[in-house]
C-alpha cells in the first residue's frame, strides 16, 4: 500500500477499512476487521475443538496449549479476583484469547488487526467497564458509591476526594482501551514505515542496498518485539480485567 | 487413576510442580506472571503516560460537557484540568505503588 508514490510514506494506509466477502460485504457494509474478528474466534474455537478432541493423559502439542491457556487463565482469576473469581472466567477467558488471536493474527501479512482500532477496543474496555460496575452494584447495592469515598480522609476533603476518584474511575475506559490501541497500530505503524524504507533505499540503486538490509534486519526484530506486544497487551487487558473485577466483588 | 483426581488432590499437585519444576516446564509460564504488569522499561513507561493522560481526557471531557450544558464557558473546563491531573497521579499511584493493595 505504501509503495504507490515512492516520495511518501503511507503508513496509516493499512487502517482503513475496506468491504469484505465481495457484493455481499460490500452490502452489509461487512469489513475486513469483521472478517478477521469472525477469523479470530473460530481460531480460538477450533484450537479448544481440535485440541482437546484426543482427550489424552499425556497431552500432544495442540492439547497441552489449549490446557495452559485454561490453566493460565484459571489461576488469573483466581489469584487476582478470590475464589468468586472463577465465575468470570469465561468472560475473562473469552476476552484474553479474542485479543490475544486479534493481535497475533494481525502481525501475519496481509491480514487486518481489528485491535489496532480506537473503536473496537473502546467497545471492549466498555463492555469491561459495565460489567465491572454492573458486578459491584449487585454485590454491594448502594453501598458501592461508598467506593468513591477513600478511607480516612478529612471531611473538608472529601468533595474533592470523590470529585478524583470519579475521574479516576471513569479513566479506566480510556486507559484500558488506548493502551491495546496505541501497543498495536504503533508496531503496525513502524513495520509499514520500515518496510518502504526498504523497498525505497532498494530502488535506490547500489548505494541504497546496505541500509536496505538494515531496515529489513529491523523490521525482522520488530516481528519478534510484535509477537511479544501482541501477548503482553492481551495479557495486560485480562490481568487489569481481573484487578477491577477484584475492586467490585471486594470494593477497597 | 480415579484416586488421583479425589481426596489426594494438593498432594498431586506438588508432586506436579515438582516434577514440571525439574522437566524445566515451569519456567516459561512464570515470568509474565512476577513482573506484573508491563515488564519491560518500555512497558511501564507506556503505562505511566496512558495512565495520566487517560484521566487527564476525562476529566476535559467531563468539564467541557458540563460546560456545553451550562454555558459557563471556561470554568468548568478550567477546574476539571487540574482534577484531571489530580487523578492521574492517583491512578499512577494505584499502579505503581509499593505493595500493599488492600487499600482500594
Amino acid at each position: 500500500m505504501a509503495a504507490e508514490g515512492s516520495s511518501s510514506i503511507d503508513a496509516l494506509g493499512q487502517f482503513q477499512l475496506h468491504p469484505a466477502l465481495g457484493v455481499i460485504g460490500a452490502s452489509v457494509r461487512f469489513t475486513q476487521s469483521n472478517l478477521m474478528m469472525v477469523v479470530a474466534g473460530l481460531a480460538v474455537l477450533a484450537l479448544l475443538w481440535v485440541g482437546m478432541k484426543p482427550r489424552a493423559m499425556v497431552p500432544g502439542r495442540l492439547q497441552a496449549a489449549a490446557e495452559m491457556g485454561y490453566e493460565t487463565i484459571m489461576s488469573m482469576c483466581i489469584d487476582n479476583i478470590g475464589l468468586e473469581g472463577r465465575k468470570f472466567f469465561p468472560f475473562v477467558f473469552t476476552l484474553f484469547f479474542f485479543i490475544l488471536f486479534g493481535n497475533l493474527l494481525g502481525v501475519f501479512p496481509l491480514f487486518f488487526t481489528f485491535t489496532s482500532h480506537i473503536t473496537v477496543t473502546l467497545a471492549l474496555s466498555l463492555m469491561v467497564f459495565i460489567l465491572v460496575t454492573a458486578v459491584a452494584i449487585k454485590e454491594h447495592g448502594l453501598h458501592f458509591f461508598s467506593y468513591f469515598v477513600p478511607q480516612g480522609i478529612p471531611v473538608a476533603l472529601a468533595p474533592l476526594m470523590v470529585l478524583i476518584e470519579v475521574i479516576s474511575y471513569l479513566s479506566r475506559i480510556i486507559s484500558l482501551s488506548v493502551r491495546l490501541f496505541a501497543n498495536m497500530m504503533a508496531g503496525h505503524v513502524m513495520l509499514e514505515v520500515f518496510g518502504s524504507f526498504i523497498v525505497m533505499l532498494g530502488g535506490l540503486g547500489l548505494l541504497g542496498y546496505f541500509p536496505a538490509a538494515l531496515s529489513l534486519g529491523v523490521n525482522t526484530i520488530l516481528i519478534g518485539f510484535e509477537l511479544l506486544v501482541a501477548t503482553l497487551q492481551a495479557y495486560v487487558f485480562a490481568v487489569l480485567t481481573c484487578i477491577y473485577l477484584h475492586d467490585a466483588v471486594h470494593l477497597h | 487413576m480415579s484416586q488421583d483426581n479425589g481426596g489426594s488432590d494438593p498432594s498431586f499437585e506438588d508432586r506436579l510442580t515438582i516434577a514440571r519444576r525439574k522437566q524445566g516446564l515451569d519456567v516459561p509460564p512464570k515470568p509474565p506472571e512476577q513482573d506484573g504488569i508491563g515488564g519491560s522499561p518500555w512497558g511501564i513507561g507506556a503505562r505511566i503516560g496512558v495512565e495520566l493522560v487517560s484521566a487527564l481526557v476525562v476529566a476535559v471531557a467531563i468539564g467541557y460537557g458540563l460546560d456545553r450544558v451550562f454555558h459557563t464557558a471556561p470554568i468548568f473546563t478550567a477546574v476539571f484540568v487540574p482534577l484531571g491531573g489530580a487523578a492521574g497521579v492517583v491512578n499512577l499511584w494505584r499502579a505503581m505503588a509499593p505493595k500493599q493493595s488492600d487499600r482500594g
